[in-house]
């Protein structure tokens, strides 16, 4: 025999080293280019050079008729955020490319200045130079000391990362529209208020100035007209000619709420408190222009008119309103909190605000699993999330919500011509509970799907940027308020497109020089009669058609197969169908209680390592594939199921999983644009939107891992908490009990919608009541006669429950024997971070999720196939299918079963009522753990 | 210390008797009840449970408040208020008549001496008589005769519209305590120690008149009378503080049978004697008495007791059955039976018929009655008299609930519903088969989806 020391006497060292050493570089168009920037820094997410600000921040700038366009403010305010950044420089630029028709005066035909309700215009700029990239909402507020009594606006969100504003785009859009929405409410409450002013001014002078006519008529004996007279009877009628404009004016800017209603759902603001609260503002605003009648202007009818000059001062001297003034405190300061939540939202590195987006997306359409780990009010609040509604298409949700909406349109009081009425009657209302979102709903569907498909095209257009000195105008899209579309346009793109695969050719182009160059633009609304719009919506908006080309093509590598087909069906209903098509199978192919193919090689993905790529349950009859329009026809594309097991991979270490995800990616080329450019930018701190929500994630998860480091019996305790059984977490110390329970919560399947029922920390004996609420308890041990009682309690509870000892370290449980939850918690995993494991975790409970969602909406699994079916082989088929179909084991049956019935019993409970909460339980014997 | 910690079950609260209870562990097989419901809405401990149909049932208490509950799904249905006082008595009064129109009724009796007539689809008040001189302690309804009555110091009769067709003369100031109907229009009610029996007769000119006559008094009773349960047509039984049990004929009203220390362990030989300790006068009194065709089930102290009537003797009895004083008891059609004590469960028993002959089980008895083996030992536990040709019965626990933290003061059975149970806690839990209900949902989730309409196919 010979052994390995044997073999390798025979090799000479020399050569050993020589071929390592001789082996010939890899060609140079495979080796990895080095990362340019490395020499500033070692990290690739560090700023990139070429651009002067630390991180992305929006600009408000002015384009003031008197010295130009100046930057007002920015958001952060911060002085450091800018940096050496030039935002005057930028501001001018910004402000230069002004598309919208902002036509306001004397039109030729009319007698009266006429206001034109402009719609904003949003444009995306791209300075290279400057290695700036904005997207740019320009809007115009109104002034009647301004020039055309308007005033030049523009917001900015200034990101050194133009693949984030492009793809960012709608939503950026969304949010700018809501924020200039908010401003523009403001700023025509606070023109009107202007405006009744000044024609109690005027009236009051046309009084006096008539007195003062009168008397000298009286005086006045002589039978011929002095040239005093004559002039004051001129200055009388020129008061009259003004009252008359500015009624008209008053009446053009109170009939605007009313012409907006018509289209489709606008909702104006109604603050009824915030009123007052405005007005005292405003009174105590010391800068206002007009102090005087500031000061007497309120709701109090005290207002007392002065005099008007005859020439009335339009000189360059004159203070312009700040902005603040233009819009009413209150509104100013809902839109510094709206630009605010925005700048929050879209922070850091974009390929992660995408995966968040899709992840949420994804997460949305398990309407009717997801509010069992994931906190939905997370969900629902989150504005992004709007624009991905639209996988999830009109469900009965969707449209309660819609209605729901419509009953909410506020119903504004508007009084033509009575331009005297009080501030009150200023139908300007605000919805408390809308908060900023003026935004005028759209029927949701739409618009995501617009949205979706505009952010397509944006980054198809993006192709064509060739850098260069210029200012590039990349794309213009009109208005938000403009995308709105009527219901029968809804359904339009829910027609599953042939075009789908069609593929988008992205026209390069060529950008000279020195050139502003405008690739798209969409016309103004304003320039569109009404009439015409309501009859052919189309007309002005083409993205519908374009939608239909490109929903699938979009949407096909993003999102799983369930959807593939960029239908909307919401992923509830198309996993029914997938159900009850699975139900038919079994009626028909006897071998369905046999374990499919695909489940056979599951196990695979259980040493960590996916070799084989993870299933779909297929159906075993092509012929019945009807019910599976997704499934077949597509490249690469995920399941959320398997989208997990690839997390799953990635199950050990971090590299893997991110591998894993760079996989995901890869098979779509959506993203791996998205990723391959904007990955080596911007310092991406991962914070979106709930920065909170995400910390107590990652200290959760850090928590979960060191629990299941620490506690050798972590396994049997996540068990109660996933089968139901409520976990008492026992302790003398808070701040121990407390992080236990934290690093549990994960694992704690919700009842409802309500929040997690975790209750972090007790002192007074449970009651029974308090084992429906909360699965997951801390319960402070004491030594008082309290804490007998206390412990008195857990003893007589015990069936009910599963008491973890902080102090002694036991467990006192029922036994666990299961494979689920040593996959959710293994001891030795690899995971160092506290977000990587909650990831981890996150997926396993998905998967668990999925299975208790087949297993609760199989029908022949509950009920009897045809009448005479006994119960028992009722019984028979459904622990067969937990055994096999889904390959659970042991206590996993128990885990799933439990979930099947919060499922049930989500799904069962009418939204109105809060049902009663149930406690389920069994009698099993417990154990007690020790370390 | 950390009893707990130990496992194997819950722990008995008394220390003494801690070796005598029977104890179950966490492993019940037989008992179906894996689901609960927790129903609050009493401000005080709520006392009585009656049913009104299949899936209703009112619960009322010292607080004074009547609720209407939903037995399947909880659901709260009416809350009556128009007492101010605690509950005395309630009684459902349902019409089993064709021609009238289907009306639910219930009769209450409060402490404030009023009884309020409810109508329980409506939850609305129909009458409400207030000229009692004292409170109303309890009401029965006879059917056949579409009248109630109501026992306080005096025995007054009513018809369905709540007039007062006939009233006693002032009987006692304790008032009747227990009214039971017997055949031939009469009822017993029992005052004191005394067990009266009245008559009711029509008045010849009237239909709807009657006359409610005494006809004879039984003194057999050393102490108060605590219960009067009707067995059948032909008897019924009477129990007393003092742990008397007699059976009457109730055609003639003569003593059949009657048994006086039963519990006594002296009277069965084959019992320990240490047990005769930790009886006392007030463990011995009968609290409640519930039967079936063959036998009569007495909740007597903490123990239950079982007592064949054509044998005339104690067939079977589990003397340690609760922690403390059994309050209500009641037999299921399965041979179960289930009763709630004051110690805040409620447990489940099994009738059982021993097969095996008469050999060792006084050193079982004896080791179980300390505490020896009881982890593994449910099954013979039960205290056995031994007679040769007789079978030998026990009462085997098969399963308890626990869950209300105060005395379960009654239940009610509602079948494959579950069991609802009320207690001092001011809760009423609902107790459901789990499996059941489960299947329920699926059942009603399907029947939601198709309403939905999500179980088409799309193709």
């Amino acid at each position: 025999m010979i052994s390995a020391p044997d073999v390798v006497a025979f090799t000479r060292e020399e050569e050993l080293e020589d071929d390592l050493y001789r082996e010939p570089p890899l060609p140079e168009e495979y080796s990895v280019p080095l990362f340019p920037f490395a020499g500033q820094g070692a990290n690739p997410w560090a700023k990139v050079a070429g651009s002067k600000f630390t991180r992305d921040f929006i600009l408000i700038s002015e384009f003031s008729e008197q010295v130009g366009p100046q930057p007002l403010l920015t958001i952060p305010d911060d002085a450091k955020v800018s940096g050496t950044f030039d935002l005057n420089y930028f501001s001018l630029r910004i402000m230069s490319v002004d598309y919208q028709a902002s036509f306001v005066g004397h039109p030729p035909g009319s007698a009266y200045p006429k206001l034109n309700f402009v719609e904003d215009s949003k444009v995306v700029l791209g300075d290279s130079k400057e290695g700036a990239f904005a997207y740019v909402h320009h809007l115009t507020l109104y002034d009647l000391e301004a020039r055309g009594f308007v005033r030049p606006f523009c917001m900015a969100y200034i990101s050194a990362d133009e693949h984030k504003i492009m793809q960012q785009f709608q939503e950026l859009s969304t949010e700018f529209s809501k924020a200039s929405e908010c401003l523009k409410t403001g700023n025509r409450k606070a023109f009107a208020n202007e405006l009744e002013k000044k024609l109690k001014d005027l009236d009051y002078t046309r009084t006096v100035l008539h007195n003062e006519t009168e008397q000298q008529k009286k005086a006045n004996d002589k039978g011929y007209y002095t040239t005093q007279a004559i002039e004051k009877a001129n200055e009388l009628a020129s008061v009259e000619k003004s009252i008359i404009e500015h009624q008209d004016l008053l009446r053009q800017i109170r009939s605007y709420p009313y012409r907006k209603l018509k289209d489709s759902e606008f909702h104006p603001y109604e603050p009824e408190c915030a009123l007052e609260r405005a007005d005292v503002g405003s009174d105590q605003d010391p800068t206002a222009s007009e102090p005087g009648e500031t000061q007497l202007y309120t709701h109090v009818p005290s207002y007392t008119p002065k005099l008007i000059k005859a020439k009335s001062a339009k000189c360059f001297d004159k203070k312009l309103k700040t902005l603040e003034e233009l819009c009413d405190v209150y509104f100013f300061t809902q839109t510094l909190d709206q630009l605010h939540h925005i700048e929050r939202t879209f922070r850091g590195d974009v390929c992660y605000l995408l995966t968040e987006q899709i992840s949420r997306a994804l997460l949305k359409q398990q309407s009717v699993t997801n509010f069992l780990f994931e906190d939905v009010s997370f969900l629902d609040e989150k504005p992004p999330e709007k624009q991905y509604r639209g996988c999830q298409g009109l469900g009965q949700g969707a449209i309660d919500e819609k209605c729901l909406e419509e009953s909410l349109a506020p119903k504004v009081v508007i009084s033509l011509g009575s331009y005297k009425s009080s501030v009150e009657c200023v139908p300007i209302k605000m919805e408390q509970e809308m908060e900023v979102s003026e935004e005028p709903k759209m029927s949701e569907s739409v618009m995501s799907e617009h949205q979706e498909n505009l952010d397509y095209l944006d980054a198809d257009i993006k192709g064509s940027i060739s850098s260069g000195e210029s200012i590039e105008v990349l794309g213009t899209e009109k208005s938000g308020s403009g995308l709105t579309k009527s219901e029968s346009q809804a359904s339009l793109p829910v027609i599953a497109s042939p075009q789908a695969g069609r593929s988008k050719v992205g026209s390069r182009r060529t950008v000279s020089e020195d050139s502003i160059e405008v690739l798209s633009t969409c016309p103004s609304e304003s320039l569109i009669p009404e009439d015409f719009k309501a009859s052919y919506p189309s007309a002005i908006n083409e993205e519908p058609y374009v939608d239909d080309d490109e929903g699938g093509l979009r949407f096909t590598p993003r999102l799983n197969p369930g959807i593939d087909d960029g239908q909307d069906d919401i992923s509830k209903q198309e996993s029914l169908v997938q159900v009850d098509a699975a139900c038919c199978i079994g009626k028909e192919s006897p071998n369905f209680l046999e374990p499919l193919a695909e489940l056979g090689q599951k196990p695979c993905e259980e040493d960590g390592v996916v070799r084989i790529p993870p299933q779909p349950y297929r159906p075993a009859e092509p012929g019945l594939r009807g019910g599976f329009p997704s499934h077949d026809g597509l490249s690469g594309g995920l399941l959320p199921y398997e989208l997990d097991s690839r997390y799953l991979a990635g199950h050990g270490s971090r590299e893997v999983s991110k591998s894993s995800l760079d996989e995901c990616s890869d098979s779509t080329s959506y993203i791996s644009s998205a990723t391959s450019t904007c990955s080596d930018r911007t310092p991406s701190p991962a914070h979106l939107g709930c920065a909170a929500g995400d910390r107590h994630r990652k200290r959760a998860g850090q928590n979960a891992l060191r629990f299941i480091r620490q506690y050798p019996f972590a396994h049997p305790a996540i068990y109660s908490l996933l089968s139901g059984r409520t976990l008492v977490v026992l302790g003398e110390d808070e701040a121990m009990v407390k992080k236990l329970v934290t690093a549990l919560s994960i694992f704690v399947p919700n009842c409802g919608v309500y929040a997690k029922p975790v209750k972090h920390w007790v002192t007074s004996a449970l009651h029974l009541v308090d084992f429906q609420k909360w699965k997951l308890i801390g319960l402070q041990r004491a030594a008082s006669p309290a804490g007998v009682n206390v412990l008195h309690a857990l003893s007589r509870y015990s069936r009910y429950l599963s008491i973890l000892d902080a102090d002694s370290k036991t467990l006192r449980c029922p036994l666990y024997k299961g494979t689920v939850v040593a996959r959710l918690a293994d001891h030795r995993t690899q995971i160092k971070r506290g977000s990587t494991y909650y990831m981890h975790v996150q997926s396993i409970l998905t998967q668990l999720c999925s299975k208790a969602f087949l297993f609760t909406f199989c029908h022949h699994l509950h009920l009897p196939i045809s009448e005479r079916e006994p119960e028992e082989s009722v019984v028979n088929r459904r622990m067969n299918f937990l055994k096999l179909q889904l390959g659970l084991a042991n206590e996993d049956i128990k885990i799933v079963q439990y979930l099947a019935e919060l499922l049930k019993l989500h799904y069962i409970q009418e939204p109105g009522q809060g049902g009663n909460p149930l406690l389920r339980f069994d009698y099993v014997p417990s154990f007690l753990y020790k370390i | 210390m950390l009893r707990w910690l130990i496992g194997g079950g819950r722990e008995p609260q008394g220390l003494a008797e801690k070796s005598s209870v029977q104890t179950i562990g966490e492993e019940q097989i037989q008992n179906p009840y894996t689901e609960l419901l927790v129903l609050k809405g009493h401000q005080d401990i709520v006392r009585f449970l009656v049913q009104i149909d299949n899936c209703r049932f009112a619960s009322a208490g010292d607080d004074g408040i009547i609720f209407l509950w939903n037995a399947q799904t909880g659901e709260k249905l009416y809350e009556l208020h128009g007492h101010t006082h605690k509950i005395t008595a309630i009684a459902p009064f349902s019409s089993s008549d064709v021609t009238e129109a289907k009306a639910d009724l219930i009769i209450t009796a409060s402490a404030d001496r009023t009884v309020i007539v409810w109508d329980c689809t409506s939850g609305r008040q129909v009458q409400k008589v207030s000229c009692f001189h004292s409170t109303v302690k309890c009401l029965t309804v006879l059917q056949k005769l579409k009248v109630w009555l109501s026992g306080g110091s005096d025995l007054c009769v009513w018809n369905r519209k709540s007039d007062l067709l006939c009233k006693t003369s002032h009987l006692t100031d304790a008032g009747i305590s227990a009214l039971v109907e017997l055949p031939k229009n009469c009822v017993a009610a029992s005052v004191g120690k005394e067990l009266i029996i009245f008559r009711l007769s029509a008045t010849n000119h009237e239909s709807e008149g009657w006359n409610i006559v005494e006809v004879k008094r039984l003194v057999d009773h050393q102490d108060n009378i605590s219960s009067l349960v009707s067995v059948n047509d032909l008897t019924f039984v009477t129990g007393s503080h003092v742990g008397e049990l007699i059976v009457w004929d109730a055609l003639d009203w003569t003593k059949q049978a009657s048994e006086c220390n039963f519990w006594d362990s002296s009277v069965h030989p084959d019992v320990q004697p240490e047990i005769k300790l930790s009886q006392s006068p007030h463990e011995t009194s009968v609290q409640h008495l519930t039967s079936d065709k063959e036998c009569v089930f007495a909740a007597v102290g903490k123990g239950i007791y079982v007592y064949n009537l054509q044998m005339k003797r104690v067939i079977a009895c589990q003397r340690a059955a609760h922690d403390s004083s059994v309050l209500h008891i009641e037999k299921l059609s399965n041979r179960q039976l289930i009763s709630c004590s004051e110690d805040g469960s409620v447990r489940i028993w099994e009738l059982r018929e021993k097969q095996q002959l008469p050999a060792e089980p006084v050193p079982t008895g004896f080791f179980n009655m300390w505490g020896f083996g009881r982890a593994n030992k449910q099954a013979n536990q039960a205290a056995k008299k031994m007679q040769e040709n007789i079978p030998v019965y026990f009462l085997e626990l098969v399963g308890d609930l626990i869950g209300h933290s105060s005395a379960v003061q009654m239940f009610l059975y509602f079948g494959e519903l579950g069991l609802a149970t009320c207690s001092a806690d001011h809760l009423i839990i609902l107790w459901k088969d789990g499996e059941r209900e489960s299947s329920l949902r699926s059942l009603t989730l399907f029947k939601k989806l198709a309403q939905n309409g999500d179980l088409q196919l799309r193709l």
